[in-house]
């Protein structure tokens, strides 16, 4: 991939949006990768003995899937030089599955570090899903 | 009878600014890489094609961004896990996360964790600790900075 070069970004340029597809085995590989076992992600009967709605996606699922707007903006994911968010709310994945949406804005630039700011939103029935999301690309 | 604030508060707030022995070495694998690059849907080829990432740059293949939280639970369990710590899992929500890349983890490294609790605070009935885990390779030069918010809700 082409790496993005400081002349080519602009504050205020928009990335996405992308709709990720989130399914119970996108969870399991996630589950598997990660060493995150936990049965809230995957059971729906323990989910429920717990008191939430159904299964529920990983947040560090939720943050990583996100991060590939921003990775494959940036043309290479080794430079995302710094990468935040909050969880806000659950993404809820039913056994039919369902999808994140995921939008970026470019927020600020610091020519001399040649870096970008880009303010990260993701969203899962219409509610926002991430908190105050930013990711720091070192441009090239 | 356990209050909301009771259970909260069991945290305890001594552990601040306490840091764990380092954690480790845990050897990163190329596959390892792959199986995480694909469950987040990360498919740059820098991830999986040891030739895509050295000609970007890399010695071989890289890990995307938030992998690094798999070694970072690794070396932060010393501290949850901590029964002095007074931290009761089954109540534990991840609240925010945090990472400041030095460089990308890159297969055949071998990091090792340094934990330190950072901050114990409470925000009603829950408690919020901020555990900051220091990853390094194996000639100490800093790989990646790893900052978790954990909140231990209160209540029943």
């Amino acid at each position: 991939m082409t790496v993005r070069r400081v002349a080519d970004v602009t504050v205020g340029e928009k990335l996405g949006p992308k709709t990720i597809p989130v399914r119970r085995d996108t969870l399991r590989a996630y589950a598997a990768a990660s060493g995150d076992d936990n049965p809230i992600h995957q059971n729906e009967d323990f989910a429920r003995q717990v008191g939430l709605p159904d299964v529920i996606a990983h947040g560090m699922w939720t943050m990583g899937a996100t991060g590939t707007l921003v990775t494959e903006w940036a043309g290479d994911p080794g430079r995302i030089v710094a990468y935040g968010t909050r969880f806000t709310n659950m993404v809820v994945v039913p056994r039919t599955g369902s999808e994140i949406v995921v939008a970026g804005e470019v927020t600020d630039m610091d020519p001399g570090a040649g870096t970008a700011t880009v303010a990260v939103t993701a969203t899962a029935g219409g509610r926002d899903v991430l908190g105050r999301c930013t990711a720091v690309v070192r441009l090239g | 009878m356990s209050t909301p604030r009771m259970a909260a508060m069991a945290v305890n707030p001594d552990f601040v600014g306490r840091t764990y022995p380092p954690s480790g070495p845990y050897v990163v694998d190329a596959d390892a890489i792959a199986a995480f690059a694909a469950a987040v849907g990360a498919t740059d080829p820098v991830h999986t094609d040891a030739k895509a990432a050295r000609a970007a740059g890399y010695p071989d293949v890289i890990a995307p961004p938030t992998m690094a939280v798999t070694i970072e639970q690794r070396c932060s369990r010393a501290y949850v896990g901590d029964p002095e710590a007074g931290i009761d899992y089954s109540r534990v929500v991840h609240g925010e996360q945090r990472f400041t890349h030095h460089r990308p983890i890159t297969a055949g490294d071998h990091i090792t964790g340094t934990t330190t609790v950072d901050g114990i605070r409470q925000a009603g009935a829950h408690a919020m600790v901020d555990v900051r885990t220091e990853l390094v390779d194996a000639e100490g030069k800093a790989v990646c900075t790893a900052v978790s918010t954990i909140v231990i809700r209160g209540g029943e």
